[in-house]
């Protein structure tokens, strides 16, 4: 091989190095507490669990509580994977039947470890905590509405950590917020009301369905004057966005927003601003797509200009 | 050649006139929806969305009205292409056009109950109704029934690139009009062909 093929090689090999290890951040290693976990999966991922019964020396099989029933594979998709049940929740879970006490134990909140450590400073905990409480959520429900109403606790996962399309991160995000808006039960844990469907309250929106499948609802639903990617400070009804050219006009608010993180990590690889509108959705108005601008201003000019042309040799006539 | 042709019937003369009118709308209803923005706006966005979409309905309707009306009274005859010597009478009409005219030449095709339209015309015609309108009418429908759309062709959002098109159709068949009202004023008087396309009458 001569020298300028090895060349192109090595280049080849330092191009691709990074993505091979973006790739493999997929798959990452086993979670550190799988098997320990394993015996509170054993009832707490089933319908159906069994227990030898002391008393009667016989194996009885007994319905669980459906809100208690997790998913072992979304947990261990979740940032807290590689945590044991017993690192949140009190090692006293291990015996069964659970004490009855253990029901009144206080469960971390999210700062309680996360607070002031420098490992996590690029989330903004504390920005977010306090946005949090200027929220509707918060400023209504008080106590009652934590965090982990919307992070649950078995299955939150960073949709940044891995390769997603905005339309997967959307409808991560969406679905947040209407497991409570538009699931009734979850609801009512929090509030007596009864609302009108998502569909009725915005029946000013066309295309209901392609709105909510390719837009967040915080993008309507927070302040614009929030930077974070994710915001959380949900205002009240009132203040929600409904004034459609605040997205489709080409400054629109979703590049600030939506937008934002996919443009930072494509305008990284390909400089192109545009890059992900132009791949992912069409917002009316939003994208202008600046050569066909140019070449329709072009036709059109010329077409006038034709036209001007032939009327004066026509009028010299 | 003075004898006086009945052209225009009743049905295409409506038909006519609502196409013109409807397609005005279409596209000054498509510009301020294209040219959103946040400080200025001719008209709310979402009222234009809904004259865009109403129009582009009822456009779709009065096309197919088109089509029914040209199979059924034979007009469609005036719109068939004789392929041999195209080319040919395609130059002689743009000669007339860009010289003839000028040194009072009488037209090279002139107007008969066989032909209604020059060479040139017929092509544009044929173009514009069978191929630019069907192609908007199609990918209009298809934005407002997005659920149609395939979601990704080839790496793109299929909405992007149906949306693209219809722009793409819109803005030609816009072209078109310019250039159809234009020589439509090359009859003589000027004001003959629209007083054709009015009363029905070619005299
Ligand atoms: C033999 C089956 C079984 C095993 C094993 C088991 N659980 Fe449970 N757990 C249950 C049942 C049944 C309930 C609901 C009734 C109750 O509270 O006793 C429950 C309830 C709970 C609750 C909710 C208590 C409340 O009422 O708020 C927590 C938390 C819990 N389990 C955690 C754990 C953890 C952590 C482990 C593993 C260390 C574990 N469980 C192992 C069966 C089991
Ligand atoms: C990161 C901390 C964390 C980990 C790890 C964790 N939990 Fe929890 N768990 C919580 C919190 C917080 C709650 C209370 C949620 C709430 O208030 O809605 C909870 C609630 C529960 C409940 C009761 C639900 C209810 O509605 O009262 C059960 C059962 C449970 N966890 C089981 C488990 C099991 C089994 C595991 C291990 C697979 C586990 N948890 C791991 C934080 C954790
Ligand atoms: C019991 C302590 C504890 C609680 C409570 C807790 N976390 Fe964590 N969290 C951790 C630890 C430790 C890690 C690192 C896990 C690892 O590296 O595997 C982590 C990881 C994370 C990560 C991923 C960080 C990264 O760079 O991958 C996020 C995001 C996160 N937590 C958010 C939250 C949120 C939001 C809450 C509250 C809803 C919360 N955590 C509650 C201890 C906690
Ligand atoms: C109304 C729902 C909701 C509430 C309440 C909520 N969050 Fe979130 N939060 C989200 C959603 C949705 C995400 C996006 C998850 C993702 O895709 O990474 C998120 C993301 C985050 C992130 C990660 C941001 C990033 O850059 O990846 C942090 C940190 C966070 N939340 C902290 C908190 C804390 C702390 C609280 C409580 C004070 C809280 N959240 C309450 C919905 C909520
Ligand atoms: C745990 C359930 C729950 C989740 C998750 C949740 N909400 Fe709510 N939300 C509520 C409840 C309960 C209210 C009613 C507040 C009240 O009492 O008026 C509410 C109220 C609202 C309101 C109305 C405020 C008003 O002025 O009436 C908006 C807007 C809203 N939520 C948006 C969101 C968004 C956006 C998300 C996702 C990021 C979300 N919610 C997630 C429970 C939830
Ligand atoms: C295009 C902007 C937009 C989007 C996207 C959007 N909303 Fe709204 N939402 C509004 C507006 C505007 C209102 C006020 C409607 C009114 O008061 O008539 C509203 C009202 C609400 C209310 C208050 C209902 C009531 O009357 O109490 C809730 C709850 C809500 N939205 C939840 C959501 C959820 C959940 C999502 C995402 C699935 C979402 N919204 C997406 C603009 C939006
Ligand atoms: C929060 C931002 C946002 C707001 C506010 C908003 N839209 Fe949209 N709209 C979008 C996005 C994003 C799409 C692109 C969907 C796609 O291509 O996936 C869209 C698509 C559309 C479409 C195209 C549907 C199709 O068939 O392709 C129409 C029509 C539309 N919006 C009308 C409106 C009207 C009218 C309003 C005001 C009442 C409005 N939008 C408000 C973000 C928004
Ligand atoms: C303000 C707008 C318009 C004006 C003033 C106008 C004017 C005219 C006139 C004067 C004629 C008769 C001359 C002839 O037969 O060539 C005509 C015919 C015709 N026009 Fe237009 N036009 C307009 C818009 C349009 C549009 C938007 C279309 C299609 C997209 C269109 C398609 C046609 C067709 C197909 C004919 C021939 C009809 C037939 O006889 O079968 N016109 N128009």
């Amino acid at each position: 091989m001569t020298k300028h093929k090895w060349m192109l090689w090595g280049m080849l090999f330092a191009i691709c190095t990074p993505f091979a290890l973006i790739a493999s951040d997929e798959t990452r290693e086993a979670p550190l507490r799988f098997e320990e976990n394993k015996h509170c999966f054993q009832c707490h991922s089933q319908k159906f669990y069994t227990y030898e019964n002391e008393v009667t020396g016989k194996t009885d099989r007994k319905a669980m509580n459906p809100n208690f029933v997790y998913s072992p594979e979304a947990f261990y998709e979740g940032v807290h994977r590689n945590f044991a049940c017993t690192d949140c929740h009190s090692p006293d879970y291990e015996t069964f039947p659970h004490q009855a006490e253990l029901r009144f134990e206080e469960m971390y909140q999210c700062l309680d470890c996360h607070g002031g450590d420098p490992t996590y400073a690029k989330y903004n905990f504390e920005v977010v905590e306090e946005e949090f409480h200027k929220s509707v959520h918060s400023t209504r429900h008080s106590e009652d509405f934590n965090c982990w109403m919307c992070h649950n606790p078995h299955s939150y996962k960073r949709m940044t950590a891995g390769d997603h399309s905005i339309s997967e991160i959307v409808k991560y995000h969406n679905q947040t917020c209407m497991g409570c808006h538009a699931d009734s039960y979850n609801f009512q844990r929090i509030s007596d009301d009864v609302k009108p469907s998502l569909q009725n309250i915005h029946s000013f929106l066309p295309n209901f369905e392609l709105h909510f499948s390719s837009v967040r609802c915080i993008e309507c639903h927070t302040s614009k004057l929030d930077t974070l990617w994710v915001k959380h400070n949900i205002l009240p009804k009132e203040e929600a966005v409904r004034n459609c050219v605040e997205c489709h006009s080409t400054n629109t608010l979703l590049m600030g927003s939506l937008y934002k993180y996919q443009n930072l990590a494509s305008r990284k690889e390909r400089g192109f601003l545009n890059s992900v509108i132009l791949n992912e959705a069409y917002v009316i108005g939003a994208n202008t797509n600046k050569f066909m601008n140019l070449g329709s201003y072009i036709i059109f000019g010329l077409t006038l200009l034709g036209i001007i042309i032939h009327t004066i040799f026509r009028l010299k006539k | 050649m003075s004898e006086k042709l009945y052209l225009y019937p009743v049905w295409l003369r409506l038909w006519h006139a609502f196409n013109a009118l409807l397609i005005l709308s279409l596209i000054a209803s498509g510009l301020i929806i294209q040219n959103a923005n946040v400080d200025s706006m001719l008209l709310r966005f979402d009222l234009s969305i809904s004259i865009h979409n109403v129009s582009g309905v009822l456009l779709s309707v009065n096309y197919l009205f088109f089509i029914l009306g040209n199979v059924i009274t034979g007009n469609i005859r005036f719109y068939i292409l004789e392929w041999k010597g195209l080319m040919g009478r395609l130059i002689q009409q743009s000669n007339y056009y860009m010289k003839g005219m000028f040194n009072g030449e009488q037209t090279p095709f002139p107007v008969n109950k066989d032909r209604k339209f020059n060479p040139l015309q017929k092509v544009s015609y044929i173009v514009a109704m069978y191929v630019f309108v069907p192609l908007v009418i199609i990918t209009g429908l298809a934005l407002i029934f997005p659920e149609t759309i395939l979601p990704r062709v080839v790496g793109f959002s299929g909405i992007q690139l149906t949306a693209m098109l219809h722009a793409t159709a819109g803005f030609l068949i816009s072209i078109f009009l310019m250039v159809h009202v234009y020589i439509c004023t090359t009859g003589k008087p000027i004001s003959k062909n629209f007083k054709s396309i009015v009363t029905g009458w070619h005299e």
